[in-house]
């Protein structure tokens, strides 16, 4: 398995553990995470980036626990494995969009996908020199997208990724993001409360708050 | 793509808080820049101009006033001493040489000094053209003088009363350039030499009726007689303007005459303990030090050049908080931001890093800004200025000390990057990314 967790528990201090069921993906699969707001779905999503420490269990990438990783070796694994795309696509508004994708290659120090390639295959070639500002929703979650991509993570994490679209641009983005994990073989987990992506996704996880 | 570029993204996409914070340090630090800049070069300017004086004599008055008039030439000379007077003290066992100057007239501004030879050896000038002044009303002009007034070798011109201009000519004698000199960046640029006779002469009332009857002792030539150089002399006592002028110490004469200064070098130190007392207490002269008037003048100036630091230091203060509030605005809009950097692969250190990077861009920018508008407006002044003292300042000059500049503007950039350097690195991602 690509993405293996076992026994994930988190408490957040002063609060009852949250205790998540296990995960198992191979490369090239989805899953989606669904849950009401507050039963945890974020909390799991940050385990899995690496972005909070369990308080017990472990999160395996590609046969690394994440948990072995400290500090900057953390950083840079995540950088260059694991690819998250937000609920908005808070791209940096001080560079292009070509930049934007550029800057994730920087800090993962990896070579992975071309951004001209990427943005060519997202139908985003010709906004590659513009300014972020000027793109529309749509586009702009796109190239979150791309920027998620451009490493060829083996995880990509999407955080409520359809939660500020119409139901046309959900299903796009979210069969968009199908389509490239597949295509660099990683495991995409989809974390949701949106119930119009349930069936694009054929493994569902739920989470339920305690 | 690294962090210096991602820094100067961030900069430029805030133009107007970025332009604004950078030309606040800026003044501050061209003021600093103007400031280093005139104290350096006046102080060195006034030290070489000084050097090889010990002491300077002349008629009684302000001490300072005698220095500036008679060493910088930027000043009224305090009046005349007798020649009897003034030779008396070049007899005397404590003094090794003295330089006799006559002054009181001008050429279009720039300043007729009567004296010897030996002022040129005292400032080791050498002539771009020509040669020293050998006759009465001959000159040798200053390099900046000679250009200024467009003279070349045996050009002629009058010169007027006063040592500033808008004074009357003296018509009834035309001198002569016979030498230039090349420039050495001393006062002596400035003056149009010639000897102390050509000033006598000028100013005798009976003008050249009063020259001919000037009894000039003649020097004696190897190699002629005693009774021919007597022919020869009677002949020419009669035209003094034939007669060369004197190239060492003081011009012979039988007539009571006066001379406007003395520069004085000592024989040996107990002189400047004896010396300038015995000037002040035992004749109708005062001796001055220019070590010492120059070391009040510029203890006196450097109250308000603190006074000026002091505004420059504010200055920079202020710029130095402004660009922490806008290093720490921006970094409350871009907390979010950063956290995605995070979420990129960026480390806190490489967050730090280019928090600091931009303090310091922005205060290199500031820095940079600063000194050319320093030099900038110093150019300015110095061209706009009529006042000589202002005018010899050279504003393109570069100074070792200007890159301290930069040390204060780096300091200022790490300073006010601080705080913002470590709220960044003490951030939690996770709890960053759950806000929105």
């Amino acid at each position: 398995m690509l993405l293996q967790t076992t026994s994930l528990r988190f408490a957040y201090p002063g609060q009852a553990p949250i205790s998540f069921p296990d995960i198992s993906l191979a490369g090239g699969e989805a899953l989606l995470l669904l849950g009401q707001s507050g039963s945890g779905k974020t909390t799991l999503l940050n385990l899995l980036a690496g972005l909070l420490a369990p308080s017990q269990g472990s999160v395996m990438l590609d046969g690394v626990n994440l948990s072995s990783l400290k500090g900057h070796r953390l950083d840079l694994f995540r950088g260059q494995h694991i690819g998250i795309v937000f609920q908005k696509p808070h791209l940096i508004a001080a560079l292009s969009v070509k930049q934007n994708l550029e800057l994730a290659q920087f800090f993962g120090k990896k070579k992975g996908l071309a951004p001209s390639d990427l943005l060519q295959d997202l139908g985003l070639a010709a906004k590659a020199t513009a300014a972020v500002g000027t793109l529309s929703e749509g586009e702009a979650q796109r190239v979150s997208i791309a920027r998620a991509l451009v490493n060829s993570p083996k995880l990509i994490l999407a955080d409520e990724p359809t939660s500020s679209l119409d139901d046309l641009h959900a299903q796009r983005v979210v069969q968009l993001l199908k389509a490239q994990a597949a295509k660099i073989g990683a495991a995409l987990v989809i974390v949701t409360h949106d119930q119009r992506v349930k069936s694009e996704v054929s493994q569902v996880l739920e989470v339920k708050s305690a | 793509m690294n962090l210096l570029t991602l820094s100067w993204k961030y900069l430029s996409f805030r133009p107007l808080s970025t332009g604004l914070n950078a030309i606040l340090l800026a003044f501050g630090l061209a003021i600093i820049t103007v400031l280093l800049l005139v104290q350096h070069q006046f102080e060195q300017k006034m030290t070489r101009d000084a050097a090889g004086i010990d002491l300077v004599v002349g008629a009684k008055g302000s001490p300072l006033q005698l220095i500036l008039a008679s060493v910088y030439h930027i000043d009224f000379p305090t009046g005349n001493i007798k020649m009897e007077e003034a030779q008396r003290i070049s007899r005397n066992r404590l003094v090794k040489q003295v330089i006799p100057l006559a002054m009181g007239d001008n050429m279009q501004g720039f300043r007729i000094v009567g004296t010897n030879h030996d002022y040129l050896s005292l400032y080791e000038v050498s002539f771009a053209a020509g040669k020293a002044w050998e006759f009465p009303f001959e000159v040798t002009l200053g390099a900046s003088a000679a250009q200024a007034l467009g003279k070349k070798l045996g050009d002629s011109f009058t010169g007027s009363h006063g040592i500033s201009v808008g004074s009357h000519d003296h018509d009834q004698q035309q001198f002569k350039v016979t030498g230039i000199l090349a420039p050495t960046g001393k006062v002596v640029d400035r003056l149009v030499l010639t000897s102390i006779e050509s000033v006598w002469y000028t100013h005798d009332e009976q003008g050249e009726e009063s020259i001919a009857t000037e009894e000039v002792e003649l020097p004696l030539e190897e190699g002629t007689s005693h009774e021919e150089e007597a022919h020869d002399a009677h002949a020419e006592a009669m035209d003094p303007l034939k007669v060369p002028v004197a190239a060492q110490g003081f011009p012979s004469t039988d007539l009571e005459r006066e001379v406007t200064s003395l520069l004085v070098r000592y024989r040996n130190p107990m002189a400047a303990i004896q010396l300038p007392r015995m000037i002040n207490s035992a004749t109708s002269m005062q001796a001055a030090s220019p070590a010492f008037e120059m070391s009040r003048l510029f203890e006196l100036l450097g109250v308000g050049i603190s006074l000026l630091q002091g505004l420059a230091i504010a200055l920079v203060v202020i710029a130095g908080l402004s660009i922490f509030i806008a290093l720490y605005n921006s970094l409350k809009e871009r907390k979010y931001d950063l956290a995605i950097l995070r979420t990129l692969g960026a480390s806190r250190l490489q967050l730090v890093t280019l928090v600091f990077l931009e303090g310091i861009s922005l205060t290199t920018l500031g820095a940079l800004l600063g000194i050319a508008l320093g030099h900038g407006f110093l150019a300015i002044i110095v061209e706009l200025t009529t006042q000589e003292v202002v005018s010899m300042v050279d504003p393109w000059i570069f100074l070792p000390e200007e890159g301290l500049i930069f040390g204060y503007a780096l300091a200022v950039g790490m300073l006010a990057s601080l705080i913002p350097a470590w709220s960044a690195y003490q951030m939690s991602i996770a709890k960053q990314l759950t806000k929105t």
